[in-house]
């Protein structure tokens, strides 16, 4: 059973100030106050290792227990209640943070202020969510087997169903080829073949491991006070059985090639998608953070100015920095013939970041873009909850706010040196079939 | 400058029309660290034929999606680039009926203000700048023509509108921007982007009373005559039954659309949409009795959804999604309608969908976005977006029962289909 830890006795809480309370043998609650917004939002999110075997169980789970509980035994009674909270939403989330898993429910509902008559839906809301995690509905003691074979044909169909959006898949495929052999090649929903061959065995197995020694992270941004918060989430998920909680994966970081990697699909498509993966040398995060807002992170960046803007070769093209990883990925849409010319351009604008030939405004316009970024995340529940779960899933504790003056103290020359050590390692395109391609 | 408060959502408002026509509307959120800007024409996808000195005059589809690419450039350059200074990144959408420009920032919001309201007033374009956005513009063309979800829609709307202009692409084609010049850009925009045809939403942590100042400084001082514009003489019959399309997906997509009666401008305008929302969810929602059973049996997934569009001039209400049957999921739909125009609309149920429906829309208030393009289509359509409670208080059951008869016949549905190559 939970054994509770932590009482809020510090003064500042009262102020409601942002905490992270160890409330639990392994779990955490994330309290974030804020009377601004129509809605409150409660998630609870389970952070395990993300590997190939396991990813596809791991992402069935949630769907499964969305399915029922004991006391909602299906869809039509749980969406009865839900529709009776005035629309409050529960929802099952599956995704990756660095080398992490998480999964789990994000629940959204009317801020108390705002509901009609006065009546408390934190409480309601809290119970559903920890009936959803510990007491799903069941037959024999198993999940009910038209259940699982409901969810897993759909999470089949949701892996396959990832070709249908051709820039999300081209930037898979990039990533499963970059990092082939590494957890971070793995899709957040595991791989086809894997998904087909869960069984009921399997799933509670990796239930019972998740509810008994996986971190539990919870969140609240809402204007409740943290006590009464605390106290619904406890009383919600007082069955939870732990014992050997894992602390969540350390990310370990991308191996670089020492020769480039070149990897061509074709499909029946009418525009090409290259993806460019790099890897960093440095760990210097927000030099690094700076340097790919320079590149690609921005509608003011290089790629986007010269690729787009001033060759016209494309709609799209922009880069991401995988912090965990030491890696940076470029994405675009183009005419097959461009492929050469977008490759060179590319490699062309990050020497240009790494030599340092930036215009005047530009440094000075990507630290703003980003300090913008940080200073508006209180202002979205969505992105609050999605930020600090992958602070937490990867061991970071900085705040929005620290890590806004990191970039503040970051220097042009820190930026450079940090890029200088970019290097190419693996270039993908999705391009048309034989007889349309060129 | 007059402010009016919506007690029911706990939100006020303060409006404003200038002399130019402008019409202003700033919503104070003094506990948000951003601001957030958003300045919009009534000119959209399917604005294509209009009257320009005395006779109706066809322009290219997509074209007032082609201005608003090339309104960012400015005879110094362009205002991405003045705006990225002060770390804001703007953005702009064209939808059929609207073309909107926005920004958020956290800094030097009233600086920004003035860029974009600039920007959008002082058109600036080459033939050269013109013709260098046939290529970005083509790869967003090549980009959605890719998109199974884009084929689907569109597709759709061929089948259910003959002449309404709402069934063309906003994007255009390749073909169709190829005809677009600086000069044809710069009549549409001397046609369109007068203050009296435009909007201005500011929403966030602001002075009201400096916006209106900074909108009046800036934006000319005169309006311009109202627009008459061609939306085609639309049948309410529909097209063709149906249409099917092989593409690069992993399973069978579909759309079964229903043509609707549109509605009059006004409040009337906002009560349709309502009623027309409160028929999607009962019918096709997610605790709806038809999506339940049809997720049970297999049929249907996540990815199901419905909706219920209004433009000018017409309406239509869509569901769809991945099936590996998409004719049963298209005759259970029909089906479950029929059953509910035959037996009525359980007044439990129907109490139920009311109460969550009005908590989902209030949620989308958490968005400045979803504000300021309620409150934008709201003016265009001559309703306050913000009086939505009380417009709700007067749909009935029987409204919706009687949406519910009157369209969602089987002789006004279309099924588009995309299906995978073999």
């Amino acid at each position: 059973m939970l054994r509770r830890f932590g009482k809020f006795l510090n003064k500042e809480l009262k102020a409601l100030e942002e905490t992270r309370t160890k409330i639990a043998d392994g779990v955490y609650l994330t309290y974030l106050p804020a009377r601004k917004f129509k809605t409150s939002l409660l998630s609870a999110q389970f952070v395990t290792p993300l590997r190939a075997d396991s990813a596809s169980v791991y992402a069935l789970l949630p769907a499964v227990l969305r399915r029922g509980t004991v006391r909602y035994p299906d869809m039509g009674s749980l969406s009865a209640e839900l529709d009776r909270l005035y629309g409050a939403q529960i929802d099952y989330t599956v995704r990756k943070k660095a080398e992490n898993q998480c999964v789990g429910f994000i629940a959204s509902f009317l801020d108390d202020s705002l509901v009609p008559g006065g009546e408390r839906l934190l409480e309601p809301v809290s119970d559903l969510l920890g009936e959803l995690i510990c007491a799903p509905v069941t037959r024999s003691g198993r999940f009910l087997p038209e259940y699982v074979e409901g969810e897993r044909s759909n999470l089949v169909d949701a892996i396959r169903g990832i070709l249908n959006d051709k820039r999300d898949y081209a930037e898979l495929r990039l990533l499963q080829e970059m990092c082939a052999g590494e957890p971070y090649g793995i899709s957040r929903f595991g791989d086809e073949k894997t998904a087909e061959r869960v069984s009921i065995q399997k799933l509670h197995a990796c239930y019972a491991s998740l509810l008994s020694s996986a971190r539990l992270e919870l969140f609240y941004s809402g204007s409740a006070a943290p006590e009464r918060v605390q106290e619904a989430l406890l009383n919600a998920l007082s069955a939870l059985p732990r014992e050997n909680v894992r602390d969540p994966e350390m990310c370990r970081r991308h191996t670089p090639r020492r020769e480039v990697l070149n990897v061509t699909d074709r499909l029946d498509v009418s525009q090409g998608k290259l993806g460019m993966g790099f890897s960093c040398g440095s760990d210097d995060f927000s030099a690094l953070l700076l340097g790919n807002t320079l590149f690609g992170g921005s509608s003011n960046s290089k790629l986007f100015l010269n690729v787009r803007e001033k060759l016209s070769l494309c709609y799209y093209a922009s880069s991401v920095y995988h912090r965990q990883k030491g890696m940076i990925t470029v994405s675009s849409g183009i005419e097959f013939q461009n492929y050469q010319r977008a490759c060179d351009e590319i490699l062309a604008q990050l020497c240009a970041v790494q030599e340092g030939r930036l215009e005047d405004w530009e440094l000075e316009g990507a630290r703003s873009t980003l300090l913008n970024a940080y200073a508006s995340m209180g202002d979205s529940q969505g992105k609050l909850e999605n930020f600090y779960l992958g602070q937490a899933a990867t061991g970071q504790e900085e705040t929005p706010e620290e890590l806004a003056s990191q970039v503040r103290e970051t220097s042009a020359e820190r930026i450079f040196a940090a890029m200088r050590t970019v290097t190419p390692d693996t270039v993908y395109f999705l391009k048309g079939k034989e007889a349309q391609a060129e | 400058m007059k402010e009016t408060f919506y007690e029911r959502i706990a939100e006020s408002a303060w409006w404003e029309t200038l002399p130019n026509g402008l019409r202003i509307c700033v919503v104070p959120k003094p506990e948000h660290a951003k601001s957030y800007a958003f300045f919009a024409t009534r000119y959209g996808g399917m604005d294509v034929r209009f009257r320009r000195d005395g006779a109706f005059a066809d322009t290219p589809a997509g074209i007032a999606h082609y201005l608003e690419h090339k309104m960012f450039d400015t005879r110094e350059g362009n205002a991405l680039q003045e705006l990225a200074k002060n770390g804001a990144e703007p953005n702009a959408f064209t939808s059929n009926a609207l073309t909107g420009y926005y920004f958020d920032s956290t800094e030097h919001f009233e600086d920004n203000l003035k860029i974009l309201l600039s920007f959008v007033s002082i058109p600036y374009f080459t033939e050269e700048s013109v013709a260098k956005e046939q290529g970005i513009i083509g790869q967003e063309i090549r980009m959605i023509e890719d998109t199974p979800d884009w084929q689907v829609y569109t597709r759709l709307m061929h089948c259910l509108y003959r002449n309404s202009t709402g069934r063309i692409s906003v994007a255009g084609s390749v073909e169709s921007i190829r005809e677009i010049t600086a000069q044809t850009l710069y009549d549409c925009h001397r046609a369109f982007y007068t203050p009296s045809n435009m909007m201005l939403t500011v929403v966030g942590n602001v002075d009201p009373v400096h916006i209106v100042d900074l909108a009046r400084s800036i934006l000319p001082r005169e309006g311009g005559p109202a627009v008459e514009r061609d939306y085609g003489q639309e049948p309410m019959e529909i097209v063709q039954k149906e249409t099917c399309e092989k593409m690069e997906v992993s399973m069978p997509q579909f759309l079964l659309g229903y043509k609707c009666a549109p509605a009059a401008d006004g409040e009337e305008y906002l009560r349709a949409q309502i009623v027309g929302d409160l028929a999607c969810e009962l019918l096709l929602g997610e605790s709806s009795p038809l999506y339940l059973r049809l997720y049970d049996q297999g049929l249907v997934n996540g990815s199901f959804g419905s909706t219920f569009e209004m433009m000018p001039g017409i309406a239509y209400l869509y569901a769809g999604g991945d099936s590996r049957d998409t004719a049963a999921v298209a005759a259970e739909i029909q089906k479950e309608a029929d059953r509910m125009v035959r037996e009525g609309i359980d007044p439990a149920y129907y109490e139920r969908v009311r109460r969550s429906s009005f908590g989902e829309t209030l949620r989308e208030l958490n968005s400045f976005e979803n504000i300021a393009v309620s409150l934008t289509e709201g003016y265009f359509h001559g309703y306050d977006a913000f009086r939505f409670p009380q417009v709700f208080d007067t749909v009935a059951m029987d409204d919706v029962a009687a949406f519910l008869r009157e369209n969602l016949r089987p002789e006004r549905a279309a099924l588009s289909q995309i299906l995978p190559q073999a």
